[in-house]
């Protein structure tokens, strides 16, 4: 007990204070300047953009990869149950070059983009890129946060009873209503959780962007990438105080990842 | 329906296929489902459509990609692939990231044990605050977990007066790559000998040279949770009536922790010890804050790729890559195996 809390106290809580301190050395107006400034401003909505897109491309692609997971048997998917994992377990230096070589223009997916294809040709003058600017944050943050959604909603749909969806059956819904009325329904804290979980993990990635991303100022420059640029300049307390900007944004998302579930697990207990 | 563990926890846990799921929940059996009546189930193309969605989905963003490294590693050919395992740099960041991560991954497994020891057999106030605490290296950055130990440990940070008495210094941060660091000295050293007087420049040396330390407090930063959150949800579903019993019977803590609670634990442990490990391994953010990025001396594997291909090494770059992709695979291999073992022996 007394160990835990050392150990959480000097690995965790107190670097994190730090962070607010050094971000409060300064004065209030400085502070605030560096918080709104221009730089900072662009890179806040590219950051935050790019990561409620790809979440929302995860919440509705991670829906149906769970469905089709727990419901349907198919040759692989045990295969395919395993690769969901991956972004979790492959670093994401090796995730940013590896997407980065797939959809950089000259790559294996972004040649047929390009301005010489077919396609892109139909989008002049540069055709359609993927790679170097928001498009590519988004492909880059997807892959991060695909398992997340997956594997919140995969439990929670293998833990559904059956009784309920033959119950709407025999009441007269089709098979539309039952799925949108009653299973979607019995999913949303599940999603919303995933959904909160790929947006707190998306808005803080810096590994698998920087290579994707092209790190231009005030276009393709993320949030996480402008405190390291703080740093490199030996602006500790510029650093500090877009980190507390971020930090307490994910103190709120994981608050609110807490209360969905509170709430949630509230409900059921109400209902059993 | 058997209660839920604790809610927050249980769907927050990265991996809860099997080891998190409650023992004694129903096990329905979906896939024996498929071919039912038509009103339980959807009309073939619905299937059909939904299977070719997923199977796309993950073809393009998961499998590509790890195509992509291998091929990309061996475009120049095996022998290019091979040599660049036997550059000197390469063996450093090999040596350093083997290193760093038997450091850390034990470390978090003994705090692991211990913060899940502590949640789940005691009783006290703040319980889930405590839960959130542990959570939060999730939710916060890798840079920000960088940024924080530079703050404490830079020249002029918290612990800077701490440290100066110290032959030995925790962190070292320099602002440039690798090849610029030798311009970097001979320019800054006029400065340091003039703000600081010329002894600082010797410590800020010695702190270049020793900065190991910076690099296993931040991996230790991010892989933190990842033991205790596995073990937590099963450790709560478990009770502690088992070591109630062998308390009674005479046990003491020691033989109580290693006959009753660790073989009970052993998997989702296990479990945790692998995520730890291979996160340990290609944390790319937070030690690329800390590091310095100096090769032969800082540089971890995923840092020394980052370099290789700024530098438009891409068949190096890309070989290092495999070998962390090898360990990821890996990774997964062990994680389904283990789930499956799991699955067979009702605990």
């Amino acid at each position: 007990m007394g160990f835990t809390l050392l150990y959480l106290s000097l690995i965790i809580l107190i670097p994190l204070a730090g962070v607010f301190f050094k971000a409060f050395d300064q004065s209030w107006t400085d502070l605030w300047n560096i918080i709104v400034s221009p730089r900072a401003m662009a890179s806040y909505r590219l950051t935050f953009g790019t990561s409620l897109i790809a979440a929302i491309i995860n919440a509705i692609f991670g829906v149906i990869i769970a469905w089709v997971l727990v419901r349907y048997r198919f040759p692989g998917k045990r295969f395919i149950d395993a690769l969901v994992d991956l972004p979790f377990a492959l670093p994401t230096a090796v995730a940013g070059i590896a997407l980065t070589s797939l959809y950089a223009p000259t790559g294996w997916i972004g040649h047929y983009f390009n301005e010489t294809s077919l396609i892109g040709s139909l989008f002049p003058p540069d055709g359609i890129r993927l790679a170097y600017n928001a498009v590519g944050v988004t492909i880059a943050l997807t892959f991060i946060g695909l398992p997340f959604v997956v594997r919140t909603v995969q439990p929670v749909l293998e833990d559904l009873s059956h009784e309920i969806e033959e119950a709407a059956a025999s009441l007269g819904a089709n098979r539309w209503q039952t799925i949108t009325r009653i299973i979607l329904p019995e999913l949303r804290p599940a999603i919303l959780t995933g959904f909160a979980l790929a947006l707190a993990r998306a808005i803080g990635e810096y590994g698998s962007v920087i290579f994707i991303a092209g790190n231009m100022p005030n276009k393709t420059e993320i949030t996480p990438l402008l405190i390291i640029i703080q740093l490199e300049q030996f602006n500790y307390a510029g650093a500090a105080a877009i980190a507390c900007v971020m930090l307490i944004i994910s103190f709120f998302l994981l608050l609110t990842i807490n209360l969905i579930q509170w709430r949630a697990s509230r409900f059921q207990l109400s209902v059993r | 329906m058997a209660s839920q563990p604790l809610p927050a926890f249980r769907a927050l846990t990265f991996f809860p296929m099997a080891i998190t799921r409650p023992l004694s929940s129903p096990k329905s059996s979906p896939n024996g489902q498929c071919a039912a009546s038509r009103s339980r189930t959807e009309p073939l193309w619905a299937r059909l459509l939904l299977i070719s969605l997923a199977l796309g989905f993950i073809l393009l963003f998961l499998a590509v990609p790890l195509i992509a490294v291998f091929v990309e590693a061996f475009r120049k050919g095996a022998d290019v692939y091979f040599a660049s395992f036997q550059d000197p740099f390469a063996l450093s960041a090999i040596k350093l990231t083997f290193f760093v991560t038997a450091i850390v991954v034990p470390l978090n497994v003994i705090f692991g044990l211990s913060a899940a020891w502590a949640i789940t057999k005691f009783e006290f106030r703040w319980k889930n605050f405590l839960i959130t605490l542990i959570d939060l290296p999730f939710a916060v950055s890798p840079v920000i977990a960088g940024l924080v130990f530079i703050l404490i440990f830079s020249q002029h940070g918290w612990a800077a007066p701490l440290l100066e008495s110290s032959p030995v210094k925790i962190l070292s941060w320099l602002p440039f790559l690798g090849d610029s660091i030798q311009q970097w000295f001979l320019s800054h050293q006029v400065l340091f000998s003039e703000n600081h007087g010329a002894w600082l420049y010797k410590e800020w040396f010695i702190q270049v040279i020793f900065s190991t330390p910076g690099i296993i407090l931040a991996t230790t930063f991010v892989t933190f949770p990842f033991v205790a959150r596995e073990l937590i949800p099963l450790m709560q579903s478990q009770g502690k009536d088992e070591e109630l019993a062998a308390l009674t019977l005479g046990a003491n803590g020691w033989q109580i922790f290693w006959r009753v609670t660790l073989p009970n634990i052993k998997w989702a442990l296990l479990h945790g010890i692998i995520l730890c490990n291979a996160r340990a391994m290609g944390e790319f953010g937070a030690v690329s804050v800390v590091s310095g990025h100096i090769r032969g001396l800082t540089n971890t594997i995923p840092l020394h790729i980052e370099i290789l291909y700024n530098e438009y090494h891409f068949a190096a770059s890309f070989a290092m890559a495999s070998l962390l992709t090898l360990l990821a695979l890996l990774t997964l291999v062990i994680k389904a195996v283990i789930e499956h073992f799991n699955s067979q022996e009702p605990a």
